[in-house]
């Protein structure tokens, strides 16, 4: 049941597939749920995914990108930036 | 400002309207980045393209939402606008503002930003024009310790907005503006992290007038309604007559069901008939009263032609009481519900629908369906019929 996955577990997780998607594919709030959702089936719940991703955009690890819809992304200086 | 040459905007300050090449002039003598923001407009007139980036990633910490990155794609010719971010402000409900309220705006954006407002954007929201960066957090920072807070922008809730409601308006069916501010305090979250598939508005209005356009630019609308009868003062009503008002033509022809009928100095409405468009309570404002069993409609699905074409909303609940939050809580969660599992990238919800199928959405949202709830309402808010033009 929901709860038997630590919000950090989630959040870990959840880097690791920001980090290895860096430069690829721009993962939004929804494909980060639905990845561990399908994973733990119902011991994580979509409130436990809202937790895990407030927690990463809190520490700073992740940022949220724009670039035709949201994303969340690792910190970097963008592109369009003027230095 | 002598060393400012701008010979193209200088023609949108001629004429009867006042321009905004005027104010940024204004301002230009106290912020140099309102100087570049002018040489680089006069530019883009010039030679007829734009010069501005999108920038995605600004923004303040912990939010996903609220800042609209924007840089100069001439940085080293427009140094003042190299950085020149927008911030969204959280407006109050009904756009209701003090004095101090707006100075205490000013102030924080005199000092941190170029000066340069929109009152308001489309969304609804206070728009604070042109900043750089490292002014983000500071800005953020100020409007907070002052009980501001910014609005949505990105994959997000956007600002809720409403009309001005039972605060002005005889009309209103439920209040607005406590509506705004319990949808605005009860999905912070959504408002403020980025969650879903694109945008999604929604935009409150007292009555079938519309004056947010909910049914045209608003994912979720909640618009004003009355269940019972037209409440009518014949007494008022003969007070017109007697004014010589000509109440056929300005009433009576111009009722859409023609459920309006005049006897001596009575009015007869067929209530049974009547589509709530509020032309005659318009019309005879003394007269004629929404009915008192009042609440609001529900539709779904509006949007402006981005992406795809433009869409007007569709009806999913055409009246629920607004004495308590609770229902409409529940409605919008089993949409959002929906639109998660099955909406695609940058997708309205109103798209989302029609590439499922209204069947099968108001299945997965469990409602009911009912004769109200049609397939297609006028999907083009810019259509214009040709027999009014006939008539004409």
């Amino acid at each position: 049941m929901a709860g038997e996955i630590s919000i950090e577990q989630i959040a870990d997780e959840m880097y690791q597939l920001v980090a290895e998607s860096a430069g690829q594919k721009k993962l939004k709030s929804t494909d980060l749920t639905k990845a561990m959702t399908s994973k733990y089936g119902d011991k994580v719940s979509k409130q436990d995914c809202k937790d895990a991703i407030k927690m990463l955009i809190d520490s700073g690890r992740c940022v949220y990108g724009y670039y035709g819809g949201s994303s969340i992304e690792l910190p970097r200086v963008e592109g369009s930036a003027n230095q | 400002m002598s060393d400012l040459k701008t010979p193209l905007l200088d023609e949108l300050e001629k004429g009867a309207w006042p321009s905004f090449v005027k104010d940024l002039k204004t301002m230009a003598d106290k912020k140099p980045m309102v100087k570049d923001l002018l040489r680089q407009l006069e530019k883009s007139y010039t030679d007829k393209r734009g010069y501005w980036k999108h920038g995605g990633l600004v923004g303040v910490m912990g939010y996903g939402g609220g800042v609209i990155g924007r840089y100069s794609a001439l940085p080293d010719e427009f140094p003042g606008v190299s950085h020149f971010h927008t911030v969204r402000v959280n407006q109050p409900s009904g756009w209701f503002y003090t004095a101090d309220a707006l100075n205490e705006l000013l102030d924080i954006w005199d000092e941190h930003g170029s000066g340069l407002l929109n009152m308001h954007g489309s969304t609804g929201d206070l728009v604070f024009l042109g900043t750089v960066t490292d002014e983000l957090e500071p800005t953020f920072r100020a409007l907070t310790a002052k009980d501001w807070d910014l609005g949505g922008s990105g994959s997000d809730l956007r600002t809720p907005s409403c009309c001005v409601g039972p605060a002005r308006c005889q009309n209103a069916c439920y209040d607005t503006l406590a509506l705004t501010y319990d949808l605005t305090h009860k999905y912070q979250d959504e408002l403020h992290r980025p969650m879903f598939n694109y945008k999604f508005k929604i935009k409150m209005s007292g009555c079938p007038n519309d004056c947010t356009a909910a049914i045209a630019r608003s994912d979720l609308g909640i618009i004003g309604i009355w269940k019972d009868d037209i409440q009518v003062d014949q007494a008022a009503f003969a007070e017109y007559v007697d004014s010589g008002m000509d109440i056929q033509g300005a009433v009576v022809d111009k009722c859409p069901t023609k459920c309006i009928s005049v006897e001596g100095k009575e009015i007869k409405i067929d209530n049974s008939d009547c589509v709530k468009c509020m032309h005659c309570i318009n019309t005879l404002p003394k007269a004629l009263k929404v009915g008192k069993e009042r609440g609001a409609a529900i539709v779904l699905g509006a949007k402006a032609p981005i992406v795809e074409g433009a869409l007007f909303g569709s009806v999913m609940v055409p009246f629920m009481k607004m004495d308590d939050f609770e229902e409409l809580h529940d409605l919008i969660e089993r949409i959002w519900e929906f639109w998660d599992e099955h909406g695609k990238n940058r997708e309205r919800i109103g798209e989302c629908v029609e590439r499922v199928g209204l069947a099968n959405f108001i299945e997965g949202i469990g409602l009911e369906p009912i004769p109200q709830m049609i397939k297609e309402p006028r999907d083009n808010p810019y259509i214009f019929y040709e027999e009014y033009y006939e008539e004409e």
